[in-house]
């Protein structure tokens, strides 16, 4: 029995999101004695994977296969899993990831559980804890068949680097590729040179606090400083002050950075349920009451147009050191 | 043209979220519950077709008695008839294959609509796993969607840092989400909707055996945040300070 997981790329390159993953199955594999498999299309990089415990890495190299298709990498994954006798799948929570998540469980007849936050318990049975209830709550939920598909929830394990001596091998998986010409890509729209709201390790968001979309050249500047990106809450989002993609909360993004800086958010139940899963959480308001300093970990009550000014000097400062 | 609208019934979004009985079950004393936000963008595009282009929409949920005022609901805003498949939804499996039985045995439906996951269990694979059973197209996430002709529909779907415009054909099933229509958009019961309502037929039908793949054993409540720091805003290397040294994150 192994352990495969589904390494996504970013650019060509290994995304972190396949080194959290490569991470977790090293730690469960390493408990269970089992080995640990990769397998990505057009990833230049590939070798990397080895340094966080990945024992081989079956590089697919079928330039139709490099763009992703949930069905045609669907069928690549479980070819890869039936051919190297995994019965345990690791995907991420990418877009793409969770799109082709159920279509690959009905391949695998797996049962497959999203937003998974731990490893197995050590318990007789298969037992992973998840969230529920947009973070507010948490699942301990038993997996039943013999194969099972986990969908690790984002920056819930960490990149941790565990080098080992790993193999590449050519794949060349048995899909039907005819699924693209049932899915014609017509085009794609993506910010270039700014760095996505679902990738950031920082995140700077703002709310109605700030007044008016004029005054959102400070949060830029915050965010550019930091090497951020920018969010907002869901009323400014609504007022057209910023572009829906920067929505978070409960039925815009749902992120999980390291820091994420709410700027005039008072921080609603439904903001909360989609940043709450962020590791660490600022908040910047003149109103001590705003719900959201329970929730966050550092608070300055204080005017954001006098805070966030003096916050830019200070880490500039910083940075320079 | 026949839209399927496949409707989960979850706790309004302000809701304390509780649990009971030891912690193994979600404790429903005092919850409201609402037409799942991702699935209302989707239900409003349902009506929005039906008035432009003409069609039929049928809502289907899996769920007790319980789930009638919800349906209702989405009667009263425009869907035509309801299905409901009278089954606790135990897991996203069982759920998904009452879902493709009702598909397979009626066979006719051009847009099947869902809301990418539910903001209950979060799981986002009914909709998916039924698309696999079924061998129905699926395009999840979905941000746009624009009917070109009898046949052929174009739709945005969201990947990391953008959207992605697919050209794909019917019959198929999205997984919907904010953007499919404005928010502004949104449609809400009238009276006159609630009134019509209460005419059109629900029919409750009986679930068809299926294990489950996975089980809840029990719940818990996230750990409590430690108490917050506060900074003083004159002193804003301290909070540098704390991010560097004790968070570690910048």
């Amino acid at each position: 029995m192994s352990i495969l997981i589904y390494a996504e790329s970013q650019n060509g390159k290994v995304a972190k999101s396949a080194k959290e993953l490569a991470s977790y199955a090293k730690a469960y594999a390493d408990k269970t004695g089992q080995e640990v498999f990769a397998v990505g299309a057009g990833l230049e990089d590939a070798g990397e994977l080895f340094k966080y415990g990945v024992n081989k890495v079956l590089t697919v190299e079928n330039e139709t296969l490099k763009q992703f298709n949930a069905f045609a990498h669907a069928q690549m994954v479980a070819d890869a899993a039936r051919k190297n006798d995994a019965n345990l799948v690791l995907i991420s929570s990418s877009n793409d990831a969770v799109y082709m998540g159920p279509v690959l469980a009905d391949l695998l007849d797996a049962g497959y559980v999203s937003q998974v936050i731990s490893l197995p318990e050590e318990s007789d049975t298969f037992i992973v804890k998840r969230k529920v209830f947009s973070n507010k709550g948490i699942a301990y939920t038993e997996v039943l068949t013999d194969n099972k598909l986990l969908r690790i929830a984002k920056n819930s394990f960490g990149v941790i680097e565990k080098p080992v001596e790993g193999t590449l091998e050519k794949f060349e998986p048995e899909v039907d590729l005819s699924v693209y010409d049932e899915y014609k890509v017509v085009k794609v729209d993506k910010a270039t040179g700014k760095i996505s709201l679902s990738d950031a390790d920082i995140v700077v968001s703002a709310g109605r606090g700030l007044k008016g979309p004029e005054n959102w050249g400070m949060i830029e500047e915050l965010a550019d400083v930091l090497g951020a990106a920018t969010a907002c809450s869901k009323p400014v989002a609504d007022l057209g002050w910023r572009p829906h993609q920067e929505h978070v909360g409960q039925t815009g993004k749902q992120i999980a950075p390291n820091l994420y800086i709410a700027v005039g958010i008072s921080g609603a139940i439904q903001h909360l349920a989609g940043v709450n899963g962020s590791k660490n959480m600022v908040v910047i308001n003149n109103d001590p009451e705003a719900p959201f300093f329970k929730a966050a970990d550092y608070g300055v009550v204080g005017d954001a147009f006098e805070v966030v000014p003096k916050l830019i000097e200070k880490i500039k400062a910083f940075k320079k050191q | 043209m026949k839209i399927l609208f496949l409707m989960s019934s979850v706790p309004d979004t302000t809701s304390k979220i509780n649990f009971t009985d030891n912690d193994t079950k979600f404790d429903e004393s005092g919850i409201q519950f609402v037409i799942n936000p991702h699935d209302e963008f989707g239900l409003t595009k349902a009506v929005q077709i039906k008035e432009k282009n003409g069609a039929e929409i049928t809502v289907l949920n899996v769920g007790t008695a319980k789930t009638e005022p919800v349906i209702r609901k989405v009667l009263a805003i425009g869907a035509d008839k309801a299905v409901r498949i009278d089954a606790e939804p135990l897991d996203s499996y069982f759920t998904a294959v009452q879902i493709a039985d009702y598909i397979k045995k009626h066979n006719d439906f051009d847009l099947i609509i869902a809301g990418k996951e539910s903001l209950d269990y979060n799981g986002g694979m009914v909709h998916g796993l039924v698309a696999g059973m079924t061998g129905l197209k699926f395009v999840n996430a979905v941000m746009g969607l624009e009917l070109k002709d009898d046949k052929t529909v174009e739709v945005a779907r969201e990947i990391d840092g953008g959207k992605e415009y697919i050209e794909t054909t019917l019959p198929l099933i999205i997984g919907g989400q904010k953007g499919l229509v404005k928010e502004e958009e949104l449609r809400i019961p009238n009276m006159r909707g609630i009134m019509m309502a209460r005419k059109k037929p629900l029919e409750v039908l009986p679930p068809v055996d299926a294990p489950v793949r996975t089980k809840i054993d029990k719940f818990e409540k996230p750990a409590p945040k430690g108490a917050i720091k506060l900074v003083d805003k004159d002193n804003l290397d301290e909070l540098i300070d704390l991010l560097h040294n004790e968070a570690k994150v910048i």
